[in-house]
């Protein structure tokens, strides 16, 4: 183990012994902090699986799939293949910890795959940690098998990948998820925006909308089946459900007034959405089930961009009520809330750098907030905290808006116009606001939002 | 651009007497090929300025887009109308009286400095205060229907002042009742 390693070790150790009262494992294992500030990425190792059967091709890019979901989190160095020493590894033997000591390897991924009789493939996987000498266990298993058809190969590469991710950093997984966003094609003054999906790495890009009603602000529910979205169908505004297995849409509720800004609450049974009349914007929830709908502001500034905390007893907003756009809480009953900056309130306001802020979006952790603000003449993504404090910028450019979350809630996705002119292309970027890095998209893309987990 | 319009709808209302408490069509708007006979005060604008008055019909798209002016422009993050605007809202209101079948959809556009859903609630605010002044004017709010584009339909492609300007908009777009 190295000393890095070994320090954040005892942290690690000492703070689970205390606030938990556990008793130390016997011996110590390769963690990967995630929020270090002097941060290194950690070397691992993933050698091509061993083969049995004939598809060496498709074990190969499953192999390549996992290297590249780990590598995109800039947490870790997947090692160059030419530098390996030892070339025969087995998955029922252990490596030899020498050797990978030599290239400084800290992790170690060996896997097999095969062909089964039935048309399905099977890769198992182990995950080795090198200095300290032992296997490292997964969901208290010494490994993981994983089985499905051919087709669906990069599901198991990404869930391979997840595996790794929360085992080696204790975070939750994200990658075996996937990016709803509107496609744009055609000039700027009339411009074409479907409806788009695709993995959480790029792949498998498909339309769902045919780009005939402008589409906008998609966004998943928390069983990743459904998306709700604002379309302009039939000329009207409004907010839509759209099912992704059977690709149906659905008018939401029955507005007299433009409805948008949809996003599902927690729990899913719900869709919080703004609507516009007579000059007035305010926020109501819709019940999906009973088809109700309460309305939640009532004040003649525009209250939108709803989002609700994962608990489902708050919302926060955007609004312009103090005279700019600003975020607000409030409490999902309408009662009066104890505001940060003193006093009570039904909405408290939250935000008062300097600037306008919108966009918010509760994270799924529940104790940040993802916002877009604008100030001289610039965008920026960033994040603070419910209490209105710890503000930080994670992204600077022409413009960066409509932040959401990876569902661990450590990453942000996000669309980014890097200069006047430039076409919108989707990015991401790590909570600590390291690993920038764009999505790329067959279109220009706007509106990202990541689903949950799939199952 | 703005100026132009200016003039020729000034110049249009001229031409119609811009009687706006008249409440219905007389003979001369009813729907005409070109060179029909002209009323004296149209007679002298034809003199004046015979390329803008004379190809087009009155009550027409084109007669409402050159002699009234369709667009309302805003200040940034406004949706107050100034005096201007107000001036070709006159206008329109009583083109819309000369012309009681045509309905109107105003559309509210905002520019590309600011998040799409913000933008969304105040284009529809500029939109509602187009529509609510024409309506205090006496046109009928159920000929006046309007829409939010938000930042998504500018007008001028561009990504600088001047562009912005022209795409924080209110619209009124001749739905139906145009002659052609």
């Amino acid at each position: 183990m190295t000393h890095r390693a070994m320090l954040y070790l005892r942290r690690f150790l000492a703070a689970a012994v205390i606030a938990l009262g556990l008793v130390a494992p016997a011996s110590a294992q390769l963690r990967v902090r995630v929020d270090e500030g002097n941060f290194q990425p950690t070397p691992i190792a993933i050698p091509d699986f061993q083969v049995t059967g004939a598809n060496a091709d498709l074990a190969k890019q499953i192999a390549e799939v996992v290297r590249a979901d780990l590598a995109s989190t800039g947490l870790f160095d997947l090692q160059n293949p030419a530098s390996f020493i030892q070339r025969d590894l087995s998955i029922n033997a252990e490596p030899r910890f020498a050797d990978w000591k030599i290239i400084r390897t800290e992790g170690l991924v060996v896997g097999t795959f095969e062909e089964m009789a039935d048309g399905k493939v099977a890769v198992s996987f182990r995950l080795w940690d090198i200095y300290g000498g032992e296997l490292m266990r997964i969901n208290g298993e010494p490994g993981r098998r994983l089985t499905t058809t051919p087709e669906n190969w990069r599901r198991i590469a990404h869930k391979i990948a997840d595996s790794i991710y929360t085992r080696l950093t204790g975070e939750d997984p994200y990658f075996d998820t996937r990016i709803v966003y509107i496609a744009e094609t055609g000039p700027k003054t009339a411009r074409v925006k479907r409806l788009a999906i695709m993995d959480s790495d790029g792949a498998n890009q498909q339309y769902l909308t045919s780009g005939r009603s402008t589409v906008l602000t998609p966004r998943f529910s928390p069983s990743a089946q459904e998306i709700t979205y604002m379309s302009y169908e039939g000329g009207k505004p409004r907010v839509y459900l759209f099912n992704i297995e059977t690709g149906r849409q659905e008018l939401l509720g029955n507005f007299p007034g433009m409805t948008f800004s949809p996003r599902f609450t927690r729990d899913g049974q719900s869709v919080l959405l703004s609507q516009a009349q007579r000059g007035n914007t305010d926020i109501y929830i819709l019940n999906l089930r009973t088809r109700e709908s309460d309305r939640l502001t009532d004040h003649p500034s525009i209250d939108t961009s709803p989002s609700m905390s994962p608990d489902g007893k708050s919302v926060v907003f955007n609004s312009d009520r103090g005279g700019t756009p600003q975020l607000y809480i409030m409490n999902t009953d309408k009662s009066k809330r104890t505001c940060p900056g003193g006093g009570s309130d039904v909405a408290c306001r939250i935000t008062f750098g300097k600037g306008r802020y919108s966009t918010p979006v509760w994270s799924p952790r529940g104790d940040l907030i993802a916002f877009t603000k604008q100030e001289g003449g610039k965008f920026y993504v960033g994040v603070i905290g419910i209490d209105g404090k710890g503000e930080r910028l994670l992204t600077e450019a022409y413009l960066d808006e409509g932040p959401d979350w990876s569902p661990n809630g450590r990453v942000i996705v996000y669309f980014r116009e890097a200069r006047p002119g430039a076409s919108p292309q989707l990015f991401s970027v790590d909570l600590s606001g390291r690993n920038e890095r764009r999505l790329v998209t067959q279109t220009d893309a706007s509106d990202p939002a990541w689903s949950p987990l799939l199952q | 651009m703005h100026t132009f319009l200016k003039v020729t709808a000034a110049a249009a209302l001229l031409a119609t007497g811009a009687c706006a408490s008249q409440p219905d069509p007389v003979k001369d708007t009813t729907p005409v090929v070109e060179n029909t006979t002209p009323v004296e005060e149209k007679t002298e604008v034809v003199k004046t300025d015979p390329v803008v008055t004379s190809s087009i019909a009155p009550g027409s798209l084109e007669d409402f887009r050159v002699n009234v002016g369709e667009r309302v422009y805003f200040d940034l993050d406004q949706y107050r109308l100034d005096t201007e605007d107000q001036e070709i809202l006159k206008r329109q209101a009583a083109w819309l009286a000369s012309y009681p079948n045509i309905r109107i959809l105003v559309a509210g556009n905002a520019d590309e400095r600011g998040t799409r859903e913000y933008n969304l609630a105040l284009g529809e605010r500029r939109a509602n205060a187009v529509k609510e002044y024409l309506v205090s004017l006496g046109v009928s709010a159920s000929r006046v229907d309007t829409v939010s584009y938000g930042k998504e339909r500018p007008l001028a492609a561009g990504s600088d002042d001047q562009s912005w300007a022209l795409n924080r908009n209110g619209w009124t777009q001749i739905v139906s009742g145009a002659t052609s």
